[in-house]
């Protein structure tokens, strides 16, 4: 595990956002730009056949030296009309059912999937939440655990939170030098725990986010070097050292039957996390019964319940205060 | 020691009475106990604690608690405005549990169920390593005894604290579905106030059926979050169990006081299907779990469910040589 100590240093914290600086990058190569340059043919295909396109998510088959795959990845825009016609890389709904039809298509010809995650995190408007936000993701991540073809993951620039993970559950999750993944954007960590914008670096920090740290903590697998300043210095250099990896990880997974594949990467997504198991009993101790409950238990007495209850283990507190909150 | 007459009251807490968010209403803790954690002018549904819960939807006796001893770590070393652990610390103090989700194995109406139930009260029932694990446990387990799994959500979504681990809880719970649906067993999720985030975004939207609380706040990102981004105000009653209704993403919105029995109706109406003798014709190949059970029992079981259990003692992980169908998937 990771060295844990006090809060974040000054110098993590420059660390790690000068690192969310360069994933966020505005000259940043996109999920287009690179597969232009890795793969030597590619057909975008559009449309959930349900509602719409979503141009936040891209995706078609495409060919890997000969071979033909299945790619999928989130599209930010390079300057601003292209940004706000790809909604800054956010997809609504209809873009993960797209990438689901095509997932679905990748299985049933027996193509392998690589998908490019590069998104702050899925749009949270009232449009996506009417269509179902949570439940497109939930769904894309279930069918991606039973996908039966190997699923190669780059982390290109951001990984957002569940938006990533949508188009993320992978055999083997690659991650670009300069890219971050986080369950939550360091601004949205900061205004809830810190209640104060103005602390994302030092949430940042904190979460480490970081390709190096995510390396660590086993989330993502290999790390590739780009090439010079940053991958925004150099697009054709990051596409080779990108293919590379990608190649080298499916040569790896080509080798394992369908059944190993499915049995190692549930025991991957199984692995994750972090506990201790104590073997302890459970919650708080109930006092032994008093007296008086004792004595109302033979004799039935109103008010005495007749055995013990679980709420006598865990009731509820008086005071609801909901401080705390999730992502 | 004082000694109580058997006929004296308990002893009431310090705040008798709690006022209703909803209609503003003072109503008596003891009262609120006894009609379920309602509000008894409006029907305000106040959220429950596990043990609430539990006794709510569960025959009396039948719970048992497994994994009860799992326990959070701080893999980051995570530290706001206070050390991660501290914060574990207060929420165990305050709820008397070790985190925020507490599985086992009961009966409703009889019907043997695996059943994951959160407590809001432990850092907003948010989701990270033990919480995961735990579900994952509990559909593993429905999985292996072939009975429905329930989960009840009461949860902000992810743990922050556990930064990505917590993002993969997500794919980690929601693996084990897969599973539950080659094999036929149903899962049925019961959304309470509030479910959001990380947990709406995985196992809580995955139910064969999906069952809400009136008036639940369910929803993707919070409504702060949202009109944060998009610069507006939210739409009234956006992101609640009935908006959800409306939008097609839930199959009822069932009142506390009908909770138990709808459930005890629905394990009725959707029984686990009956088991596979030819477990080999799935086309995912085997369950890991269940030739590790038949690995330990020896070759008996692994007769009777059909799992070749001398190719997992050969030490490829796997218990049946995957079918030729699903061979000529894997590409060279």
């Amino acid at each position: 595990m990771l060295e844990a100590t006090g809060q974040p240093s000054e110098a993590a914290e420059e660390r790690a956002w000068g690192r969310l600086q360069l994933a966020r990058h505005p000259q940043r190569p996109r999920t287009l730009a690179l597969v232009t340059e890795i793969f030597d043919d590619f057909v975008e295909m559009h449309g959930d056949r349900a509602f719409g396109d979503d141009a936040a998510i891209v995706g078609g088959p495409a060919l890997l030296g000969g071979q033909p795959v299945m790619v999928i990845g989130h599209q930010k825009g390079t300057d601003t009309d292209s940004n706000i016609l790809r909604n800054f890389g956010s997809p609504h709904p209809e873009g993960f059912r797209k990438a689901q039809r095509l997932m679905r298509l990748a299985d049933k010809l027996g193509l392998p999937l690589i998908t490019f995650l590069d998104t702050a995190g899925a749009f949270p408007g009232p449009a996506a939440e009417e269509r179902g936000q949570a439940e497109a993701i939930a769904s894309s991540i279930k069918l991606m655990t039973g996908l039966q073809v190997p699923i190669v993951v780059v982390v290109l620039g951001e990984g957002g939170s569940g938006g990533a993970l949508a188009i993320g559950v992978g055999d083997v999750v690659l991650a670009l030098e300069n890219s971050v993944y986080s369950v939550i954007s360091p601004e949205g960590a900061s205004s809830i725990l810190w209640r104060s914008r103005d602390e994302a670096p030092a949430a940042a920090a904190a979460m480490r986010m970081t390709a190096d740290d995510q390396l660590a903590l086993g989330v993502v697998d290999v790390v590739i070097p780009e090439p010079g300043e940053g991958a925004h210095t150099d697009v054709t250099g990051t596409a080779v050292a990108v293919k590379a990896a990608i190649v080298a990880a499916l040569r790896d997974l080509a080798e394992r039957g369908t059944a190993e594949l499915l049995a190692t990467r549930y025991a991957r997504l199984r692995s994750m996390g972090a506990y201790l198991e104590t073997g302890a009993p459970s919650g708080r101790r109930v006092e032994a019964p008093s007296l008086r409950r004792r004595l109302g238990r033979i004799l039935r007495l109103p008010g005495v319940p007749r055995r013990s209850r679980w709420s006598d283990i865990w009731p509820s507190g008086t005071a609801d205060d909901e401080a705390e909150r999730g992502a | 020691m004082p000694i109580k007459f058997p006929f004296s009251r308990r002893v009431a807490p310090s705040d008798t009475w709690t006022k209703c968010p909803a209609c503003e209403a003072q109503v008596f803790n003891r009262q609120l106990e006894r009609s379920q954690r309602v509000c008894p002018s409006c029907g305000h549904h106040f959220r429950m604690s596990v043990g609430e819960r539990i006794d709510l939807l569960l025959d009396p006796g039948s719970f048992q608690e497994r994994d009860a001893g799992l326990e959070s770590v701080d893999p980051l070393g995570f530290h706001d405005d206070r050390p991660y652990p501290h914060r574990l610390e207060a929420s165990r103090i305050k709820t008397g549990l070790r985190d925020a989700l507490v599985w086992g194995v009961g009966t409703i109406a009889g019907h043997r169920v695996a059943i994951g139930i959160f407590d809001f009260r432990f850092m907003g029932g948010s989701m990270g390593s033990v919480v995961g694990e735990k579900l994952a446990r509990c559909f593993e387990a429905a999985l292996v005894e072939r009975i429905p799994a329930i989960v009840v959500s009461a949860s902000g979504g992810a743990r922050m604290q556990e930064g990505t681990l917590s993002l993969m809880q997500l794919a980690k719970t929601t693996a084990p579905l897969v599973r539950l649906d080659d094999a036929g067993i149903p899962f049925i999720a019961v959304l309470t106030d509030p479910t959001t985030g990380g947990v709406l975004a995985s196992f809580a939207s995955l139910g064969d059926v999906i069952v809400a609380e009136p008036k639940a706040l369910i929803g993707f990102a919070g409504a702060r979050v949202a009109s944060d981004t998009v610069g507006e105000e939210m739409p009234a009653g956006f992101q609640s169990a009935e908006f959800l209704l409306e939008h097609g993403f839930v199959d009822a919105v069932v009142p506390r006081a009908e909770l138990r029995a709808t459930l005890a109706r629905l394990l009725r109406l959707l029984p686990v299907a009956p088991a596979d003798e030819e477990a080999d014709t799935d086309r995912r190949g085997p369950l890991a779990t269940l030739s590790g059970l038949a690995e330990r029992l020896g070759g008996a079981v692994g007769e009777t469910i059909g799992i070749d259990t001398e190719a997992d003692l050969n030490g490829n992980g796997v218990g049946r040589t995957p079918a030729p169908a699903a061979e000529r998937r894997v590409p060279s």
